[in-house]
């Protein structure tokens, strides 16, 4: 227990353990599956028509907005490249469903059906079409561990678009919200600011949403003002989830020491 | 042999159960009526057949247990191990009891794990005290007289000695 606490020598054991029990995850999936899968089959024609129709309108206003996109994309890299600055915009998607959660409400873990066969790597960041939800923790043949942005124990370096300040999220142990700590009573922020990731500490890559601010509170006779934001992703209904591959990633991850204890 | 078979498929039975995915409508709170399941078909055989179900199928169906949770390895080892330590020391005795007297030792043992996975949760995270962490241990001693009789049932009907 104390080995497995302090150190990650035990990862391997770990790992092909949770392989064996993967089966029982899945069975115990099962019927949560099956029961939407049965209220899919009873949709009516009209309805599956009409979703159909909906999804192409989106689709369609996606690929001209991604037309613009990819433009803007080239662009930046180039405009970066003329920095000298070797932050490129290039990250691969893979798409991952949801297959367990963790049983005690006091961890907020999820159990994805993507893992070690599928280059599933620890520390690596996990989206949902909204946003950031949070970061794998451990990886076993066929599955994956990931612990959500609400987890008392997480925290994620973000920034506040609208004026760029650095801040740092951490979750509450409720989905309903993420506390911000060490907000001067000073600092500019306020209720409805977009708080992305800021890329610092090197495990989340910049620019993905996080949270929505919705409270601010200076707090008399205190240094810092209570501060909690909304996340962005929808922490305990998302049922297809993104896991995100940056380049060169996989190796910095390694040899950063500072990654390897994770709670960044 | 296949006794033992039967017992390991209680057991996936009792894992399955204990991850059973809650459909995301119902209120987050009814995951601290979760009972322990693992814990009660452990108890159950460690008081039934002391000598086949020990120490260490404790270890092994804790060790899986935790690859299962994610919890840190080697902590419902070492719980399990406890129980099965308790019980099994105590199965002549259990034995003679009254279903409500079983039921009362049932909650002292999983309060008593309970206890041991808040004080690590403790050491190890930021894991706050909150009453809730006896309903575990209650609903578990008020399921135990039901546990009891159906794997009583499944034990004569395999004919496990």
């Amino acid at each position: 227990m104390f080995l497995d606490h302090l150190t990650d020598w035990l990862e391997p054991a770990r790992a092909s353990l949770a392989t064996v029990t993967t089966p029982i995850i899945l069975i115990a999936d099962f019927p949560v599956k099956s029961v939407e899968n049965l209220s899919l089959i009873a949709e009516t024609r009209y309805n599956l028509i009409q979703d159909i129709a909906q999804l192409n309108q989106d689709q369609l206003l996606l690929q001209a907005k991604n037309q613009k996109l990819s433009a803007l994309a080239v662009e930046n890299n180039r405009l970066r490249e003329l920095l000298g600055s070797a932050e490129k915009l290039r990250d691969n998607v893979v798409v991952a469903e949801l297959v367990g959660v963790d049983p005690d409400p006091e961890n907020h873990e999820i159990i994805i059906d993507k893992g070690a066969v599928n280059d599933v790597f620890v520390g690596q960041p996990l989206l949902d079409s909204k946003g950031l939800m949070g970061q794998v923790i451990s990886v076993s043949r066929y599955t994956s561990r990931v612990l959500l942005v609400s987890d008392p124990s997480h925290s994620v370096p973000v920034q506040v678009v609208r004026s760029n300040l650095r801040l740092v999220a951490q979750g509450a142990g409720v989905t309903s919200h993420l506390n911000l700590m060490f907000v001067q009573d000073t600092a500019d922020i306020r209720d409805g600011d977009l708080l992305i990731t800021s890329g610092l500490g090197g495990r989340f890559p910049a620019g993905y949403p996080v949270a929505v601010v919705n409270r601010v509170e200076g707090q008399a006779g205190k240094p810092f003002a209570l501060v909690t934001a909304v996340p962005s992703a929808l922490l305990d209904r998302s049922r297809y989830v993104l896991l995100v591959f940056t380049e060169d990633k996989k190796d910095s991850s390694k040899d950063n020491p500072y990654d390897a204890n994770g709670d960044w | 042999m296949f006794s033992q078979l039967i017992i390991v498929v209680t057991f996936l039975f009792a894992m399955i159960l204990s991850v059973f995915r809650l459909p995301d409508s119902l209120p987050l709170m009814l995951a601290y009526l979760r009972p322990e399941w693992i814990t009660l078909v452990l108890i159950y055989w460690a008081i039934a057949l002391p000598k086949t179900v020990g120490m260490k199928s404790a270890w092994i169906i804790g060790l899986l247990t935790d690859a299962l949770l994610g919890s840190l390895l080697g902590l419902h080892a070492f719980v399990f191990m406890l129980v099965v330590y308790i019980s099994s020391s105590l199965y002549q005795r259990l034995r003679m009891m009254a279903s409500w007297q079983q039921s009362l030792f049932v909650f002292a043992v999983i309060f008593l794990s309970q206890s041991v996975f808040f004080w690590t949760g403790q050491i190890t995270g930021t894991v706050q005290w909150t009453n809730l962490y006896f309903l575990p241990s209650i609903i578990s001693a008020l399921l135990w007289p039901w546990i009891f009789i159906i794997l009583r049932s499944v034990r004569r009907k395999f004919n496990i000695s």
